[in-house]
C-alpha cells in the first residue's frame, strides 16, 4: 500500500463548503458552464463524477501494465494481475469484506442478476447437495420492499416466475419508512430471500438493517442489500451489519462505468452454482464436464473489467482519504438543506421523510400543476443537472399517486450554493408554466 | 437556443387548454368506423389513450386521454384542433409532415401553412429527449387512423 500524501490526510474537522471548493478542482468536468450558468450537478445518485486520479489511474493502467490477468508468464501479465487484485482488496477493504468475498460484476444489476440465476441453477434438477440451500421450490417467498429500484425487483420477479416461487413486499407508511409491523407479518417460515435496499433512491430513507435482519434470520431466509446509495454515500460494512450479500455499482461512487461488485459470505459464494461459466473459472475441464474455480474466480468468466476494476480502486481510495463519515455527514447536511428549501416553495412536496428526519442527502419532489419532465428542462436552462421521471422505481411511485418526480441528489463535491441555486430555480418554475 | 423558444406561449396555452381531452365524453362510439391507440413513454411514464373517428372519409372527432409533460399535452391538444374536419389522407400528410421536423435536429423548418399551431414545436426538434414528448399523441392518432381507415376498408 501507499502511504497518503499528506495533503490528502484526512482531516478531524467536518467537511464543509471551503474543503469542497478544493475538492472540486480535482473534478475536471464540474468546471464547465451549461446555458450560461456554472453547472450545477445534482444527479450523482444517477451516476457520479470522476476525479482525476481515477481517470489517471485507468490511464496509467493502459500505459504501463495493459494486459490479461490470471495467464502467461510476462512481466505485464504479472502487473496486470497484480493490480487487479490489489483493486479487489481495496474495494472490498472498503465495504469490509474480505478479498475473496468480492465478486467483480458490470453495475448493481448484474451482480443481483448474478444472484437470482445462480439461485435458479441451484433449483435445477441435478443441481447437488451443496446447491441446495438455494433452491426454490413453489410455494417458497421472496420478500422485497416497495420503495425498491427495479433492479432489485424484477430478477426476483423473474426467479420467481421460473421456479414457482412468489415475490411478497414490505410496504411503505406515509412517511416513506418501511411498516417493520407489517414486515414481522410477511417474513415466515416460507421466506427463503429478504432483499432490499439499503436507503431508498427515490424517498432518501435509510432502512434499519438490523431490524430486517433479524427477522430474516429467525426465518432462516437469506439476506441481499442493494447498497448502490449507501456505498457511495455512508461508511459500509457489510460484516457488521450481518447481510449475506451485497451489492453496488462503481459509477454512483467516483468510479468510472461498466463495473461493480457483489459481496457474499465466502461459504455460500463457494457452494452457489455459478452463474456465467466458461475461460478463467475452472480447473479441470475435459470434453464432457469442468470442475469450478473457488470464490472469487468461480463468478467470473471470461476477460474481466481489468482497467475499470483499477479505477474503482483510486475512487474508493479518494473516498477514503476524504472519510466517510465526514462525506455523510456533509451530504445529510445538504440533503436536510434540500428538504427544508423545498418545503418552504409552495406547490412543492417532498416525497420520503420530512425535515429533521434522517435521510441521505437527496430529496425527490412533486412541483403541482408542472410536470417532472418540464421542471427539470426548467433547471437545465440555469445550468442544473437533475433527475426526472420514476427513477427506476414504478410500484413506488404508483403507491405514492404520481407518475413522475424530479429529484437532486448530492455528493462530496456538492457545496451549499450549489443547493441554494437550485432551491432559487425551484422557486420560480411554477410561475414560469402559469401552474 | 432559449428555454422560451421549446416553451412558446402557445405550448403553454394548449397544455393548460387540452382541447379534446376526455375519452369518456367522446360523442362517436367505439366502432368499427373509429381506431384507438395506446402509446406510452417509459422512459419518463407519460401515457396517451388517442380515438380517432372517420365518417365520410374525414376525421370526424379525435378524443384523447393522457398524462404527461406539457409538451405530450399541447401536442396532443393541438393535433386535435388541427385533425378535425381533415381528410384521412390529410391527416396522413400532416402527420408525416410534424414528423419529419421533429426528427429533423433543427434542420427542417415547419410549414405553419401545412402544420398549424403545430408549428410550434419546430423547437422541439432542438431537444432529443422532448421529440417523443412531442411525437406521443401524433403516433398514436397514426396508429387509430390506420385501424379506423383499415376497419372501414374491409367493410363490406
Amino acid at each position: 500500500m501507499v502511504a497518503t500524501p499528506a495533503h490528502l490526510r484526512r482531516s478531524a474537522a467536518a467537511l464543509g463548503n471551503e474543503e469542497v471548493l478544493r475538492i472540486r478542482n480535482d473534478f475536471p468536468i464540474l468546471q464547465q458552464h451549461v446555458n450560461g450558468f456554472p453547472l450545477v450537478y445534482l444527479d450523482s445518485g444517477a451516476t457520479s463524477q470522476n476525479p482525476l486520479s481515477v481517470l489517471e489511474a485507468e490511464q496509467e493502467f493502459y500505459e504501463q501494465r495493459n494486459s490479461a490477468v490470471h495467464r502467461g508468464a510476462h512481466h505485464l501479465a504479472v502487473e496486470a494481475t497484480e493490480a487487479f487484485e490489489n483493486a479487489r482488496e481495496t474495494v472490498a477493504d472498503f465495504v469490509g469484506a474480505e478479498w475473496d468475498e468480492l465478486i467483480w460484476t458490470s453495475n448493481a444489476t448484474e451482480g443481483l442478476n448474478l444472484l437470482t440465476y445462480s439461485f435458479l441453477n441451484a433449483s435445477l434438477p441435478g443441481a447437488g447437495p451443496e446447491a441446495a440451500r438455494f433452491a426454490l421450490a413453489p410455494g417458497d417467498e421472496l420478500v422485497v420492499t416497495e420503495m425498491e429500484h427495479h433492479a432489485n425487483l424484477i430478477p426476483w420477479q423473474e426467479l420467481a416466475a421460473r421456479t414457482g416461487a412468489v415475490v411478497k413486499f414490505i410496504p411503505i407508511n406515509d412517511a416513506g419508512a418501511l411498516d417493520l409491523e407489517a414486515a414481522a407479518g410477511i417474513i415466515g417460515p416460507r421466506t427463503r430471500v429478504l432483499a432490499f435496499t439499503h436507503a431508498s433512491n427515490v424517498l432518501g430513507t435509510i432502512n434499519p438493517v438490523a431490524a430486517l435482519v433479524a427477522l430474516a434470520r429467525s426465518a432462516g431466509a437469506l439476506v441481499v442489500l442493494d447498497a448502490c446509495q449507501s456505498a457511495p454515500h455512508l461508511p459500509l460494512d457489510v460484516k457488521a451489519l450481518d447481510v449475506d450479500f451485497a451489492v453496488f455499482s462503481g459509477h454512483k461512487m467516483l468510479g468510472p462505468t461498466g463495473i461493480g461488485a457483489l459481496y457474499g459470505r465466502s461459504e455460500l459464494l463457494n457452494a452457489m452454482p455459478p452463474f456465467l461459466t466458461g475461460g478463467s473459472m475452472i480447473t479441470t475441464v475435459t470434453m464432457e464436464r469442468a470442475g469450478f474455480l473457488p470464490s472469487p474466480q468461480r463468478f467470473e468468466a471470461g476477460t474481466q473489467r481489468i482497467s475499470q476494476a483499477v479505477a474503482l480502486a483510486a475512487a474508493v481510495n479518494y473516498l477514503s482519504e476524504t472519510g466517510m463519515d465526514r462525506i455523510h455527514a456533509w451530504e445529510a447536511e445538504l440533503g436536510q438543506r434540500l428538504v427544508r428549501g423545498l418545503e418552504s416553495i409552495p406547490g412543492i412536496r417532498v416525497l420520503g421523510p420530512a425535515a429533521g428526519q434522517e435521510r441521505i442527502g437527496l430529496a425527490a419532489f412533486d412541483v403541482a400543476g408542472v410536470h417532472a419532465h418540464d421542471v427539470g428542462q426548467f433547471l437545465d436552462s440555469r445550468g442544473i443537472a437533475v433527475r426526472v421521471g420514476h427513477h427506476c422505481a414504478q410500484p413506488l411511485h404508483r403507491r405514492l399517486g404520481l407518475a413522475a418526480t424530479t429529484r437532486a441528489s448530492t455528493y462530496l463535491y456538492n457545496t451549499t450554493d450549489d443547493v441554494d441555486a437550485f432551491l432559487n430555480a425551484a422557486a420560480d418554475v411554477r410561475a414560469y408554466f402559469q401552474a | 437556443m432559449s428555454l422560451d423558444q421549446l416553451y412558446q406561449q402557445i405550448i403553454l396555452e394548449h397544455a393548460k387548454a387540452r382541447h379534446g381531452s376526455g375519452l369518456a365524453a367522446a360523442a362517436a362510439p367505439m366502432d368499427a368506423s373509429s381506431g384507438q391507440s395506446h402509446q406510452l413513454n417509459p422512459t419518463c411514464g407519460d401515457e396517451i389513450t388517442v380515438r380517432v373517428s372517420v365518417a365520410g372519409g374525414k376525421v370526424s372527432e379525435l378524443r384523447w386521454d393522457g398524462d404527461g409533460c406539457s409538451i405530450s399535452m399541447a401536442s396532443a391538444s393541438v393535433l386535435t384542433e388541427l385533425a378535425e374536419g381533415m381528410s384521412v389522407e390529410e391527416l396522413r400528410t400532416v402527420i408525416d409532415s410534424f414528423r419529419e421536423v421533429l426528427r429533423s435536429r433543427g434542420k427542417v423548418p415547419a410549414d405553419p401553412e401545412v402544420l398549424g399551431d403545430a408549428a410550434a414545436f419546430e423547437g422541439v426538434s432542438r431537444y432529443a429527449a422532448r421529440v417523443k414528448c412531442a411525437m406521443l399523441s401524433w403516433v398514436a392518432a397514426e396508429d387509430a387512423l390506420g385501424q379506423a381507415a383499415g376497419r372501414l376498408t374491409a367493410a363490406p
